[in-house]
């Protein structure tokens, strides 16, 4: 058991980082040839770093768009980013300060993040026009997200687990050593849900993480008229 | 032609129901393989559509990263479900910003990624059918390309980005729209969008230097083709002949009179228009932008001013620097060729907004504000000037200086609703080349939220005067406002608010 799950994250962490990295590489190296921000846009790079922070941090246009979808993917991902903030300890031995400063916040976060992802399904039952735009695949991101959340809360508070034997199996993967994990029914299905979602991330629309920082219509500084800007398909139009 | 309806004004904006289909009806018409040919497309759809469509796709996702991310990055949030004036005037789901997306995410996904390869269903990824091609040329028919969607979008997805690639691979496969190739075919071969040829142009200037003296008293003059002029102004060839455009063509021409600039317009680039943008042709458009280049370049001048029209504002200060190395801060030759000749003291290219602004600001114009009393105006700011360009120095100045020009030419102003204005700016319903006679049920229903907004102004203010810079919004509200019971001339531009209340020297 101990010998799968770790395999198994080995090659969900593979996939997660080189995927990623790819993609990272294939939006870089497509070019933008034309300047398309949404105007008012800064005027400046500083202020585009600041549109974007607030972009990820406050999610400012979903705020703008409809409230209560702000409201839960906030928390949700305000949650999310918690949890796994606290997940660090499982990481680190000795645990990093902060990460141990929010140790007992991140608890709450677990809830933030089901019940984020609960409002979030419920639009898409209840919202005619959410309804219509849904795919299986919505459906089942939410259910996977779900089901991570809630074996996770269900370790903490229904069946507590081994956490010191799931830090030790965590550690010894981080030098190339598989050591036991407890057998833990709850446990093994919250990591291999885990994986899941590690090996899905590249292939699916949670590539809207790091799409949001090559999205032209937000990282774009409004400064056509002071200098030209021109893509390399584009300048060999003009030698023609 | 399909009936004409317009729908009831909503007494609250909540969004519509759902009404499945409600514009599956709306189409259209499509370019004959004349109007194709001339611009370099297939006549009619080639026997190999679904394979070219499918590589053109792909030749696509390569060349914009705004369509490659924009197509992975969508997670189905709906934020901008309710955003379209389309669908809020139709109902039909698939006016929905993120359902029109998904007729070409679908095949995007089914083509282009390992899941839709392997779980089509799944993922919503959609073989592209003879009735899934037909969808598209429908319902990105059904786009103004206006990007009010993008504001609000939490990774700013652009459906205009996914509807200009839609037309591109439409056009590539032989699967025009007449009204905007057949104008594309006019650009090239005459100058401008309306046909209309130089000795008529030269014509129709020297009449309204007649009418201008005859009216005021002043000797202002429309000049054409003047060699070392200070000013070239490119403007829409609406504001030639088509009312109320040339009120405002007759106010630039006062304000230069009055500033004693030197312009002149141009018959080689007599348009400032360039529907290359609407059908997201990169070439189209470079090709029409060099026009202005080579018309600069001809004449000798020192500045390019823009007169009131939307997309072309749009091209002009965000794409013409790259298009056609008209702009600022060029580094290679071809730019410094025109760069060079150009006055870098004042911004390049200026819209007439701008440069009337300035003069206002210094005082160089004498205007009568009393002139314009018996009206009451409000602003429509126009989807291209408002979301994809800007005035002035700071982001914005597209929403301040030409209400501020309004200020100053008029006493009595009123704002519309809040979240109908400035960034979420309704478009008029006839932008993005759908500004045709056989989509006018469409452009009346589309103009809907705009009319809401303008009843209530009407209603509580008396307003009886909407300003815009836009010579597609002036035509459509021309057209659509009489079917929610206002006046047809209830719509104009700014600098018919300005030739009201300048008062030329001449005449005092």
């Amino acid at each position: 058991m101990s010998a799968v799950l770790a395999g198994l994250f080995y090659a969900a962490a593979a996939v997660l980082v080189a995927g990623v990295a790819w993609r990272i590489r294939q939006y870089a190296g497509t070019p933008a040839p034309l300047k398309i921000p949404t105007t008012p846009a800064p005027t400046t790079t500083g202020g585009v770093a600041l549109r974007m922070a607030r972009e990820v941090v406050l999610f400012e246009s979903l705020f703008k768009a409809s409230l209560w979808t702000w409201l839960f993917g906030w928390t949700f991902h305000a949650g999310l980013a918690l949890v796994l903030a606290r997940h660090l300890r499982y990481f680190t031995d000795p645990v990093w300060g902060w990460v141990a400063f929010i140790q007992p916040f991140g608890v709450y976060a677990g809830f933030a993040m089901a019940a984020g992802l609960a409002g979030l399904w419920a639009r898409r039952f209840l919202v005619d026009r959410v309804r219509y735009i849904s795919t299986p695949s919505d459906h089942l991101m939410l259910a996977l997200l779900l089901a991570i959340a809630a074996t996770g809360l269900a370790m903490k508070y229904l069946a507590h687990t081994d956490v010191v034997a799931v830090k030790s199996f965590f550690l010894g993967l981080l030098v190339f050593q598989v050591r036991e994990l407890p057998a833990d029914p709850v446990l093994a299905l919250h990591l291999g849900l885990v994986s899941a979602l590690m090996l899905v991330f590249p292939f699916s629309k949670l590539l809207h993480a790091p799409g949001l920082f090559f999205s032209p219509g937000r990282n774009q500084v409004d400064n056509p008229r002071e200098s030209r800007h021109l893509a390399e398909w584009a300048a060999r139009l003009e030698s023609k | 032609m399909a009936d004409v309806t317009a729908p009831p004004l909503r007494e609250f904006p909540v969004p519509p129901a759902l009404v499945p289909d409600a514009m599956a009806g709306s189409k259209p018409y499509v370019a004959t393989d004349k109007m194709q040919e001339a611009i370099g497309f297939p006549g009619a759809l080639v026997e190999d559509w679904h394979d070219k469509a499918i590589a053109k796709m792909g030749e696509l996702v390569g060349k914009y990263r705004s369509l490659r991310v924009y197509l992975d990055a969508c997670v189905h949030c709906g934020a901008c479900s309710d955003k379209c004036h389309y669908f809020l005037g139709t109902g039909d789901p698939k006016n929905m910003p993120v359902a029109r997306q998904d007729l070409m995410r679908g095949v995007y996904r089914r083509h282009f990624t390992l899941p839709g390869k392997l779980f089509p269903k799944l993922v919503g990824a959609r073989d592209l059918t003879r009735d899934l091609l037909d969808d598209w040329y429908k319902y990105y028919n059904q786009c103004s390309e206006c990007r009010r969607c993008s504001v609000f979008c939490p990774y700013g997805i652009d459906t205009a980005e996914v509807t200009m690639a839609a037309k591109e691979i439409l056009d590539s496969v032989g699967y025009g729209q007449k009204y905007t190739n057949e104008i594309i075919g006019k650009v090239h071969k005459i100058g401008n969008n309306l046909g209309l040829p130089g000795p008529a142009l030269e014509d129709t200037l020297l009449g309204l230097e007649e009418d201008v003296l005859e009216e005021t008293g002043a000797d202002v003059k429309f000049p054409l083709d003047q060699k070392g002029a200070e000013v070239l102004l490119i403007t829409p060839s609406a504001d030639f002949f088509a009312e109320p455009h040339v009120d405002s063509l007759i106010g630039y021409a006062k304000v230069f009179h009055a500033a004693g600039i030197s312009w002149t317009l141009s018959t080689h680039a007599s348009e400032a228009g360039n529907f290359g943008l609407f059908i997201g042709n990169y070439e189209q458009m470079r090709t029409i932008a060099l026009r202005i280049r080579e018309a600069a370049l001809e004449l000798g001048v020192k500045r390019i001013v823009v007169g009131e029209c939307g997309h072309a504002w749009r091209v002009a200060y965000s794409f013409w620097n790259t298009l056609a190395g008209i702009g600022s801060g060029g580094d290679d030759p071809f730019a410094r060729m025109l760069q060079s000749q150009l006055d870098h003291n004042h911004r390049q290219p200026t819209h007439i907004c701008e440069l009337t602004w300035d003069l206002v600001r210094k005082g160089a114009l004498v205007l009568d504000k009393e002139a314009n009393d018996h009206r009451v105006v409000t602003f429509h700011d126009s989807c291209n000037v408002a979301r994809a360009s800007r005035m002035g120095d700071e982001p914005g100045g597209q929403f301040e200086i030409p209400r501020a020009l309004v200020r100053a030419v008029a006493n009595r102003y009123v704002e519309m609703r809040p979240g109908t204005t400035h960034e979420a700016t309704f478009c008029c319903g006839g932008g993005g080349g759908l500004l045709t006679d056989e989509l006018l049920d469409l452009r009346v229903k589309g103009a809907l939220p705009r009319m809401e907004s303008l009843r209530e102004v009407a209603d509580l203010h008396g307003v009886n005067f909407m300003a815009t810079i836009c010579a597609i919004c002036k035509a459509q509200f021309t057209k659509v406002l009489p079917y929610y019971g206002f006046n047809r001339n209830m719509v104009g531009g700014v600098h018919q608010l300005v030739s009201t209340a300048i008062r030329l020297g001449a005449k005092r």
